[in-house]
């Protein structure tokens, strides 16, 4: 493997980590597996593409993208979650109908055909990096990726917030007795999670391309990300990211036609001996 | 009225079924009998052993595939290719359920999703054999006894019928019951001595056997399989009808089949919008029914203060 595609599975690492920190927050603290998580990414994706596509401007496509996602999820949360809460699997199934209608829907809005959200004017072309040149916008998803590694890791570790969150994920009957609304947390977590989602919706749409069935891939690659770095565990998000990434790089390098046998390998492997995740804990 | 009677009267009137429907009536019935046969594989897993999976679709299609494969491509013909593409299927699902006995609850949900995405993954790059998102078309594969659609509806319906008795008998054998006890309380059936991962592995692979069988089934139906036979999709309207007809019922999967598959039927005649209408379903389902229809009306008809 040159260091070009060890790039190439890097910012994939990067993009996965966005979406599916999301995921694993939403996981590890509501205890909903959320296989919309994919579908508001696509989402996320096509309101970028339509907001950078008309203001010419991809920060507010993110933004819009971010905004509108957390709406979705807000609708979805407060609308339809409501009625299933702590039954897990009704949760999860209640999700996957979410996720079928949301797609078409989105089908209907944009049609079948595949977009690639604008890149802004700066990052066009490539820099050299290492001993190859290297698309600049891949090396800024890179950062974004460390970015919301490193906001997500200080709003867990150092505001009131991020406590609240830790200790929920831990015991959330304490937490309410203790005198929090609990519940205000957990939708503001479920907001967090699909503006992530869309987040990455923008910064993937711009390098792999949007089309109806990318939420599928997406969410399996998170699925892969979450089960591998356990429940709710950030760094567990990280160290599972990169894994996916690098993995998914060399599997399309050296099988091209085996490429998602390469990653779910190892990854039922690691299920056979710690079917928590590398980082997570038994509730 | 007996049970049997029933069950009996149910046969027989489906099997006169076809002297009175159109062609085309006729086609449906088969679907709905070939994927109720899936919903009932799902059923023995998510009603009897409290493990929900999502690859089933995907074990389903490895049949369909398996089977056009080899009487398109290899050339042998019918028994031969139905009983390799149920092998096939059964391998597959015994792979997978060495690695899903390790999980339970939503993750065993999110391992079948991965696994059976990996199937699906397969079957759109693995060109070579697969024929990638084209697929594979098989030609004049029912044997001549066959071809006639009502011939065709008969076997699926003596096959369907089978199965259908088999996982009966499945479910309520020593063995299934042991499984239930594993639903109910794991580690309680482990303290018993029960050896909890072989039981769910057995448990796996005779629902896969299931699915596989559906699935050659599905073959000679279809003559066709794309990658779309093997995505979640399938699954996921797999699971729906058990759901719908009522999970641990398992002949209730034979109803949430119907219901689904003439709902499809009803809405493609005024819309495309087949995907958002099956959400539509499941979600209603999970908030207001997820009993399913046999399960709520078994809970409405059985005597006050002991429902279920």
């Amino acid at each position: 493997m040159n260091s070009f595609q060890l790039l190439n599975g890097l910012t994939f690492a990067a993009l996965l980590f966005v979406v599916a920190s999301g995921f694993t927050l939403v996981f590890g603290l509501l205890r909903i597996v959320n296989l919309s998580h994919g579908a508001l990414y696509l989402l996320g994706g096509y309101i970028g593409y339509s907001t950078a596509t008309m203001t010419g401007s991809f920060g507010l496509g993110m933004l819009a993208a971010m905004l509108g996602v957390a709406a979705v999820g807000l609708v979805l949360d407060q609308g339809l979650l409501r009625f299933v809460r702590g039954q897990e699997l009704r949760q999860v199934l209640l999700s996957l109908g979410v996720a079928l209608v949301l797609n078409d829907v989105a089908l209907v809005i944009w049609g079948g055909d595949s977009f690639t959200v604008p890149t802004p004017e700066l990052l066009f072309g490539a820099v050299p990096v290492l001993d190859t040149f290297y698309p600049k916008y891949r090396l800024f998803v890179l950062g974004m990726g460390v970015l919301v590694f490193v906001l997500l890791w200080l709003l867990l570790n150092h505001t009131r917030l991020g406590a609240l969150i830790r200790a929920g994920v831990d015991d959330p009957e304490m937490v309410e007795a203790s005198g929090v609304n609990i519940r205000r947390v957990f939708v503001l977590t479920f907001l967090l999670g699909c503006a992530l989602a869309g987040l990455g919706g923008v910064m993937g749409g711009a390098f792999l391309a949007l089309y109806p069935s990318a939420d599928a891939e997406i969410l399996v690659f998170s699925l892969a990300v979450v089960v591998i770095g356990g429940r709710g565990s950030l760094v567990g998000a990280a160290i599972g990211a990169v894994m996916v990434g690098l993995l998914n790089t060399m599997g399309q390098v050296w099988f091209p036609e085996l490429a998602y046998f390469v990653i779910f390998g190892p990854m039922a492997a690691l299920l056979a001996f710690r079917p928590l995740g590398l980082l997570g804990r038994a509730v | 009225m007996n049970r049997g009677v029933l069950w009996l009267l149910a046969l027989l009137a489906a099997a006169v079924m076809p002297l009175l429907l159109s062609s085309y009536h006729v086609d449906l019935a088969t679907r709905i009998l070939i994927f109720a046969v899936l919903a009932m594989s799902i059923d023995v897993l998510a009603g009897f052993v409290g493990r929900t999976s999502l690859c089933h679709g995907a074990i389903f299609g490895v049949a369909t595939y398996v089977v056009i494969w080899v009487m398109a491509k290899a050339g042998l013909p019918a028994v031969p290719a139905f009983l390799s593409g149920v092998v096939a299927a059964t391998l597959v699902a015994a792979l997978f359920g060495l690695l899903a006995v390790r999980t339970s609850g939503v993750y065993f949900l999110l391992l079948t999703v991965a696994l059976g995405m990996v199937v699906w993954g397969i079957c759109l790059r693995w060109t070579g054999v697969t024929g990638g998102e084209n697929g594979l078309r098989g030609q004049d594969m029912r044997p001549a006894l066959l071809l006639a659609r009502e011939n065709f509806y008969w076997l699926v319906l003596a096959v369907a019928a089978l199965a259908a008795w088999a996982m009966q008998r499945f479910v309520n054998s020593p063995f299934g019951l042991s499984l239930r006890g594993i639903r109910d309380s794991e580690s309680r059936m482990r303290a018993l001595g029960y050896n909890v991962p072989l039981h769910l592995f057995i448990g796996f692979a005779v629902s896969g056997f299931f699915a596989g069988v559906a699935g050659a089934l599905y073959a000679f139906f279809n003559e066709y399989v794309s990658p779309s036979s093997v995505a979640m999709g399938q699954s996921v309207a797999g699971l729906l009808m058990a759901i719908v007809g009522g999970i641990g019922t398992l002949f209730g999967s034979f109803i949430g089949a119907a219901a689904i598959i003439l709902l499809e039927n009803t809405v493609s005649w005024y819309t495309d919008r087949w995907q958002a209408v099956l959400g539509l379903v499941f979600i209603l389902t999970m908030i207001f029914a997820p009993e399913g229809i046999l399960g709520t009306v078994r809970r409405l008809a059985a005597p006050k203060g002991r429902a279920r």
